[in-house]
């Protein structure tokens, strides 16, 4: 398929539709409206629906409704509106129900602005909402890269049965490049939804459908709690991923991911012009961290130290740090809010920290 | 011999969790048989709440989600939108739909949304231990309100089904009681209205069901039932609030 000039959120959500997401449930806030948008235009036209929800809460409850019922479901927002769609995902999480979420990252705390940001890092990788669980994150740096990914969110979500976060920046969704739809590649073999509730009587061939994440015993919540974390185990040993550029030999490898880490390609292609070789280490998936991939990296004697580039106030920066776990030193550049390094800024930081 | 009594198919075997003489036992069996009557148990999907019901997916011989506070007609939405052949009912609390879920029952009314609430209204939040709901009435004492009600404090008493009766997109909403023989009867008819509004394709339909909690009212169940005549029924008046399934 030739190339196509696009915007980040409107290849999002046309690639959404592709990897058979039928169902969309949103809410307006800036910058990621063009998703809503766009469903809004697509959607009927391929028997899906689109619904605009009364609010960020009911939406993700609108998703939860959806995905018990065996949909291929998603909802979409920024910041403020991915904290209130915290209840929702850990009741998908407890009720181990898939769906995908795109949080187009704008600057915070509270209102914020509409800039882009990384200052929901811990938000998505930690959880969010209460209890022990996990979102699987991926963390896209491209348009293309988000396009390339969302069949792979969904088919991550039905394999562990669990919400899938895209978490790209607010650049990402606003930025417009070429973009390609590749055919339909070959998905992973998916799980039958068998536990989806969808009408059941005695005469039916299954278990009736309880879609639930109350475990009133002890012993029973026990259970689920087992089972998820197992899950999770099984979701780091084997989907984590990350991208290592100029690794090989590298004396700073500078860890980052979105837009920073594109950013940061350019500022190693300064430094390297000054004769220093930097490496760019880019987890892919936010959460699992591919923590094996960048303790390789770190381990190479060539390698003095690793310097975490966000626009936060460094928050990915403890992953690295977990990883690293003190046998080097670990550097942070970056603000807080939505102020974007440039690659000039970053080159510039890399060489003084060399000096230091 | 014939039977002139029987257990409906459509709850399970699972012994009810509520506290003796409370009315939820008595709607469940109304709503479980208006499912059978109907002929719809493969294709009902029931939507608990957070509240005194939130065990119903163990009563229900149905496909059950459970949803958050104040969320099941959010979640009902979803469902109804994915499949929209299935029959959804959202079974809420005062606390849960009056007070947290305002938002989603109002604005699923206000979509037409195809789905039928059972609301329960016992002027209290059972599960939590009897704390003051948005349809406490004025002067009644809660955990919460230990010297009673105060209207100019916390306000007077939400009426629900009159609220939701002026938006455009509901389509039969009524209000009845489970105190009585007479009333019992009056309340499974709604029921059946509700989900035939439903079947029919003509927009959102809920049933306000005054019931009694006599665990948190601190009454025995027959004072709770002539508490409720007395007190509540003046102030929730019964009836049907808004029909259009009878308009060509």
């Amino acid at each position: 398929m030739a190339k196509k000039l696009m915007k980040g959120c409107e290849a999002v959500a046309e690639a959404a539709i592709q990897a058979g997401c039928h169902y969309f449930f949103g809410y307006p806030i800036t910058p990621q409206n063009d998703i809503p948008e766009y469903m809004a235009r697509r959607l009927p036209q391929v028997g899906g629906c689109f619904l605009q929800a009364e609010s960020e809460v009911a939406a993700i409850n609108m998703v939860y409704g959806a995905a018990a019922a065996g949909a291929r479901c998603m909802t979409s927002s920024s910041s403020p509106g991915i904290s209130l769609k915290q209840e929702g995902m850990t009741y998908l999480a407890g009720a181990e129900l898939p769906c995908v979420v795109v949080n187009m990252v704008r600057g915070g705390p509270g209102l914020g602005s509409i800039q882009p940001s990384q200052g929901d890092y811990f938000q998505a990788t930690r959880g969010g909402g209460h209890g022990d669980y996990h979102p699987i994150v991926l963390a896209p740096a491209s348009v293309q890269e988000t396009v390339d990914l969302m069949q792979d969110a969904f088919d991550l979500a039905d394999i562990y049965r669990t919400p899938v976060m895209i978490l790209a920046d607010g650049i990402i969704g606003q930025i417009m490049e070429p973009v390609e739809f590749h055919e339909k590649k070959e998905t992973r073999e998916l799980p039958a939804k068998d536990w989806a509730a969808t009408g059941w009587s005695p005469a039916s061939n299954r278990p009736r459908a309880i879609v639930n994440s109350l475990y009133i015993e002890v012993e029973e919540l026990q259970e689920l709690n087992d089972r998820l974390q197992a899950r999770y185990q099984h979701i780091r040993e084997n989907e984590s991923r990350a991208e290592l550029y100029n690794t090989e030999g590298a004396e700073i490898i500078v860890c980052a991911y979105g837009t920073v880490a594109r950013i940061c390609k350019a500022a190693i292609g300064l430094c390297a012009k000054q004769g220093v070789k930097v490496g760019l280490f880019r987890p892919i998936t936010a959460w699992p961290f591919p923590e094996k991939q960048l303790a390789k990296a770190m381990a190479q004697d060539s390698v003095k130290k690793a310097i975490a580039v966000e626009i936060s106030a460094g928050q990915m920066l403890e992953d690295v740090k977990l990883t690293v776990n003190g046998t080097k030193p670990v550097e942070f550049y970056g603000k807080p809010g939505s102020y974007t390094p440039t690659a000039e800024e970053i080159a510039e930081y890399i060489m003084k920290s060399r000096e230091a | 011999m014939q039977t002139v009594f029987k257990k409906t198919p459509i709850l399970t075997d699972a012994v009810l969790h509520y506290c003796p003489g409370c009315g939820h036992g008595i709607v469940h069996r109304l709503v479980a048989e208006v499912v059978d009557e109907l002929g719809i148990q493969d294709r009902t999907i029931a939507i608990v709440p957070v509240g005194c019901a939130v065990f119903g997916y163990k009563y229900f011989n149905l496909d059950s989600i459970e949803a958050a506070h104040g969320r099941a007609p959010a979640a009902a939405t979803g469902v109804k939108r994915t499949n929209p052949n299935n029959v959804v009912f959202t079974y809420q609390g005062d606390g849960d739909l009056a007070s947290i879920g305002t938002a989603e029952i109002v604005h699923a009314a206000h979509r037409g949304e195809k789905i039928t609430t059972i609301f329960i209204n016992n002027a209290i939040y059972g599960m939590t231990g009897g704390q003051m709901a948005p349809t406490t009435l004025v002067g009644q004492k809660t955990t919460t309100s230990p010297y009673g009600r105060d209207k100019d404090h916390c306000g007077s008493p939400i009426r629900i089904a009159e609220m939701l009766a002026t938006i455009e997109g509901s389509a039969y909403i009524e209000r009845v009681a489970v105190n009585s023989p007479a009333n019992i009867v009056r309340a499974k008819k709604a029921i059946k209205n509700a989900f035939e509004c439903q079947l029919a394709g003509k927009g959102f339909s809920l049933v306000e069901v005054l019931s009694n909690c006599p665990t948190n009212w601190g009454m025995s169940p027959v004072e709770s039932m002539e508490w409720l005549e007395k007190n509540m029924i003046p102030y929730y008046p019964l009836g049907v609030k808004k029909d259009i399934t009878k308009e060509v």
